[in-house]
């Protein structure tokens, strides 16, 4: 066990006194907890926790990791389809790069005890949840300007202040990603204002892009904070900072100046500035949608999980030929030791 | 379902990166590998993808002693209480330069 992967001991209880203990030490543990949240500070791994924060963390960053792992199959699909060489290493980079936020996010889950290969086996069982954003198809060279707009511009909202999460190794994560997160950004804006600056066909597809993504994108921020119930605890263990609906404003506010940098339009009538509260007033989002593909009727969900398994399924022989080799090659090492 | 036990027992190992030279190694997160190769190389492109590091450690996480996180206060506390460890105790010489 790793100092960054140590779980708790947990107690033997053998009598009286050792349960007296223990509860003791709960109640010292859930002082110093409070403690460190009260004074805006760091929970790290082997600090006591309460199950139930521990819990929700691990569900947390373990969907998000899913999240990461699963959005390299929108994009993944147009690398071979790129316009150009330059656009085709910049979107083997940003593949690349979601593949290592997956990663950073395993291992923080990893801190709080949950084994990596148990979170691999719940995407693969289709029991784990991951964002439904990346359950919509890339239908156009456009849509992958739109998926970096406003899906990684989402997700960089959304993470920003993940980064001062009360929980080190998540923050610590989210500082990395969010570090990586501001090209994929500009590199989707600049496709659509290619596009959108091209041709009237390329200007076209540009605009149904956005039309596609928008909805969606700001859904991503999850459910109105009304229908939302583990936002409040989130908020008080400060993992979330800000709300839902908080950040979806904060993103929209951010969106109108850049759609009209781009020549184009966000997909919405009831877009409209508001004097009155120094916001743009928006339209309702087509939440029935939204919770049908949570709940796995999105138009891609049973492919993006198939080509998952079927990556995962396909790769098995490469890392038991690393694991054969790593033991061979320790074999032999004791081997002439012994000699 | 394929087994996936493969690459769980793949050991842990922690990653350390020197941004450049003149600075320690800091950890920079972890990462399982079947060896000590394949972890250098997978730190390489897990952490190291735009210029982060000009060096690359990798220890196996279970070789790591780490101090007791009950035992917090007490350990520590021989520092406390101990100010005249630090510059800032001494105060006659205020005014006094380079000193």
């Amino acid at each position: 066990m790793s100092p960054e992967n140590h779980q708790h001991a947990p107690l033997h209880l053998a009598d009286e006194s050792d349960a007296a203990a223990a509860l003791a030490e709960a109640e010292s543990g859930q002082n110093r907890f409070d403690e460190i949240i009260a004074e805006d500070s760091r929970v790290e791994p082997r600090d006591w926790m309460p199950e139930s924060y521990r819990k929700s963390l691990v569900r947390q960053v373990s969907q998000h990791a899913h999240s990461e792992i699963i959005g390299m199959q929108p994009e993944g699909n147009w690398i071979s389809r790129a316009p150009s060489l330059k656009r085709k290493a910049i979107l083997i980079a940003k593949v690349q790069d979601e593949a290592g936020h997956g990663l950073y996010l395993y291992s923080a889950a990893e801190t709080l005890g949950r084994p990596r290969e148990e979170m691999y086996d719940q995407l693969y069982s289709g029991k784990a949840k991951y964002s439904s954003i990346f359950n919509y198809p890339a239908r156009t060279w456009a849509d992958i300007g739109a998926i970096g707009w406003l899906v990684d511009g989402a997700a960089i909202v959304n993470q920003v202040p993940l980064c001062r999460a009360s929980y080190g190794p998540y923050g610590r994560a989210m500082v990395r990603i969010c570090k990586e997160e501001s090209f994929h950004q500009r590199q989707g804006w600049e496709i659509l204002y290619s596009l959108s600056h091209g041709t009237e066909a390329q200007h076209q597809m540009a605009q149904e892009a956005v039309n596609r993504f928008y909805g969606p994108a700001l859904q991503m921020f999850g459910p109105p904070d009304g229908d939302s119930p583990n936002s409040q605890q989130s908020m008080a263990w400060k993992i979330k900072r800000f709300t839902n609906d908080e950040l979806r404003q904060r993103f929209v506010d951010m969106l109108v100046p850049q759609v009209e940098a781009l020549g184009l339009t966000l997909p919405d009538p009831e877009l409209k500035w508001n004097e009155e509260r120094g916001h743009y007033d928006f339209g309702d989002l087509d939440w029935d949608e939204f919770f049908a593909v949570i709940k796995g009727n999105g138009p891609l969900s049973r492919q993006r999980l198939e080509h998952y398994r079927k990556a995962r399924d396909e790769g098995a022989w490469v890392r038991e030929a690393a694991t054969a080799y790593a033991n061979r090659q320790s074999q032999d090492q004791a081997a002439l030791i012994g000699a | 379902m394929t087994s996936s036990a493969d690459s769980s027992s793949w050991p842990l190992w922690e990653v350390f990166i020197r941004s450049s030279r003149g600075l320690s190694h800091v950890h920079a997160g972890s990462l399982h590998a079947p060896d000590a190769t394949m972890a250098i190389r997978n730190a390489r492109d897990l952490y190291t993808r735009r210029n982060e590091g000009t060096s690359v450690w990798v220890v196996p996480a279970a070789a790591i002693m780490a101090s007791d996180p009950d035992s917090k206060g007490a350990y520590f506390e021989s520092a406390q209480g101990k100010s005249y460890r630090h510059a800032t105790y001494y105060t006659q010489s205020e005014g006094v330069k380079h000193l």
